[in-house]
């Protein structure tokens, strides 16, 4: 979503003068088209993402709309209290770049993972917090908020080709967007999560049971109308994202469930544990934490399973690393179509 | 050479007055602190160094940050005196749906950043002199700050990025009172050699005594002659200036006054005045 970024960025500066962009000493071979372009504009400001998100307050309230650049970690956590005391109480049009959510950064290790960012701006009252899926959704959310009077901050992944299937680039601030319909599952997906759940709801579906993918990029404002109206239509839900899993897409599913008192079961798939310890590659990380394609199979066969049970929804939230057994890679798959049943029509149905 | 102020001239006695009578009214402290900056808000508020709201667009006015967020009272102060905080709304400080808490908040009128947290403060006043810089904007950006945020990491990133992109825009006023909430600033962490600190950063540094209008003043209006540095002016000052029994006392760092002291405090100023 990188290259989608700077393009979107240098299409949006030639026609607005207020476009600044900033970064703390990162984005080599990504950044290099603004800076080429628009080198007034460019500011390489050092490793010092304090001061970053202090300039970028200064140059908000002096007009300008500036982009502030990092690795999540670094844009979201390391200035956190610039960002609320700056953009958020002040209400400026700052936006916080943060680059890699979850793994994307292994083997770099703990330092560089960013699995909290998510869940600690989404508390900030007025700030838009967007994890966009694929780089043509990454391209629909700033374009989207370019012009919005507060500031957003802007989980985007590094990958720069994959494209989530049925997303179609839609997007919209408050909403969800559904990818994928079936009547017996239902995933909900922050951001590049979504695509493993695709993966899993495939493999699923050659199993006979058909799956509806949800994607949200919105964690805020959340799209509560959307979730209510996907909620309870379900009696089961498995949320996944490459975030704790206290703070972010799960939290914000359980907070709606118990708000609108639906009757939906909740299996919350994110980093329950520590991420210290064993390194490996992005793949590796997310499934020693459960996320791979086919442990969330797993767990949505389990799930059905349990719902379609006397004692559906009575039983225990399966904890991290208990994945039950593992189906067989190489058995044959049924051709899976892409269902149409059990969604509701108020949500953004593929095109 | 900058417009005339449209405001009333605000004087040092005046400010401190109106912050005795309202951390009276509201029973706070901090009066240490903003006592501490009278003089220097004076300067900063009076005649030709004040054009905030003078009426230029929102690119060419002035721009004020007020690092130390906690001598509010002070800033305040000299917009009622300026006449832009009418008495009715000073008399709310630190009430119950006051606009005016113990830092100040971006809204009010020539209140142009929040501040409280402090080496903040910094950072917001170069990106706004930056931003002056962009637009070709006349305007100048002068950020107070007390001694103690020079303890944050943060103002050091400000000053290095200041230097580097040759903010001469910017003008960094030091309340150099030798105290912070818990000690002297020696005893806490040690500030010195300041001078050479600063100079090292790449910033043109003057010194002044924060209690003297004239010298401060002429200060002022020489460093912005340099368009390409940064300016810092260390103004040594007195905590609790112009109240004796304050005068450098840690505890007035926090402490309220009782109605005693208040009666002492008041007639002190009276009579120097």
């Amino acid at each position: 979503m990188r290259k989608a970024l700077i393009r979107t960025l240098v299409e949006l500066a030639e026609r607005d003068p207020r476009v600044l962009f900033l970064t703390a000493d990162l984005g080599y071979t990504v950044v290099e088209p603004f800076a080429d372009r628009f080198p007034d504009r460019f500011f390489n400001v050092g490793v010092a993402e304090q001061n970053m998100l202090g300039l970028a307050t200064g140059l908000a309230e002096g007009g300008f709309i500036p982009y502030v650049y990092s690795i999540a970690t670094f844009s979201a956590l390391r200035p956190y209290e610039f960002i609320r005391n700056g953009p958020v109480l002040q209400k400026l049009p700052v936006r916080i770049i943060g680059v890699g959510g979850g793994f994307e950064y292994a083997p770099a290790g703990p330092t560089h993972y960013a699995l909290e960012d998510v869940g600690v701006l989404r508390m900030l009252p007025g700030l838009h917090v967007i994890a966009p899926a694929d780089f043509r959704q990454c391209r629909s959310a700033l374009l989207s908020l370019h012009d919005a009077p507060g500031p957003a901050y802007f989980r985007l992944g590094k990958d720069d080709a994959c494209e989530l299937p049925g997303l179609e680039g839609r997007f919209e601030p408050g909403r969800a967007q559904v990818v994928r319909q079936g009547k017996d599952m239902l995933f909900i997906a922050m951001g590049p999560s979504a695509v493993p759940c695709v993966k899993a709801a495939e493999s699923l579906a050659a199993l006979g049971i058909e799956s509806t993918v949800m994607v949200v990029a919105s964690m805020s404002p959340p799209p509560v109308a959307d979730l209510v109206s996907m909620l309870s239509g379900f009696p089961a839900a498995i949320t996944v994202e490459a975030h704790y899993a206290v703070g972010g897409l799960g939290s914000l599913v359980c907070e709606t469930v118990a708000e609108h008192n639906l009757n939906c079961k909740i299996t919350r798939r994110g980093v329950t544990g520590s991420p210290a310890g064993l390194q490996g590659d992005q793949d590796f990380m997310n499934r020693l934490h459960g996320l791979s394609a086919e442990q969330l199979a797993e767990t949505a066969l389990k799930i059905h399973g349990e719902s379609r049970s006397p004692r559906a929804g009575t039983g225990p939230w399966a904890p991290a690393g208990d994945w039950g057994p593992v189906p067989d890679p190489q058995a044959p798959r049924k051709e899976s179509g892409r269902a149409r049943s059990g969604a509701s029509g108020a949500l953004q149905n593929p095109p | 050479m900058e417009a005339p102020s449209p405001f009333p001239r605000v004087t040092p006695t005046a400010i401190r007055r109106n912050v005795l009578e309202q951390a009276k009214r509201a029973n706070v402290g901090h009066i240490g602190s903003a006592l501490s900056v009278a003089d220097i808000m004076a300067v900063l508020f009076s005649g030709r160094l004040d054009r905030a709201g003078s009426g230029a667009g929102p690119g060419a006015r002035d721009r004020f940050v007020l690092s130390k967020g906690h001598a509010a009272l002070a800033l305040y102060a000299a917009l009622h005196l300026q006449g832009r905080i009418d008495k009715a709304v000073l008399d709310t400080y630190c009430g119950n749906g006051s606009h005016l808490g113990v830092h100040p908040e971006k809204g009010l009128p020539g209140i142009d950043f929040s501040t409280g947290s402090l080496g903040q403060g910094l950072s917001m006043g170069a990106g706004a002199a930056l931003a002056m810089k962009l637009k070709g904007a006349p305007g100048r950006v002068r950020v107070l700050m007390s001694d103690a945020e020079l303890n944050e990491g943060s103002t050091w990133e400000a000053a290095m990025f200041a230097a580097h992109r040759k903010l001469g825009n910017l003008d960094l006023i030091l309340d150099l009172n030798g105290q912070q909430a818990l000690g002297h600033t020696r005893d806490v962490l040690d500030l010195d050699p300041l001078r050479p600190r600063w100079e090292a950063f790449g910033w043109d540094v003057r010194e002044a005594d924060g209690h003297d209008a004239v010298s401060m003043q002429r200060h002022l209006e020489s460093m912005a002659e340099d368009p390409h540095q940064p300016s810092i002016l260390i103004a040594r000052t007195v905590c609790g200036k112009g109240v004796s029994f304050m005068e450098s006392q840690v505890k007035w760092h926090y402490w309220p006054m009782s109605d005693a002291q208040y009666a002492e405090a008041l007639a002190e100023l009276e009579r120097a005045a």
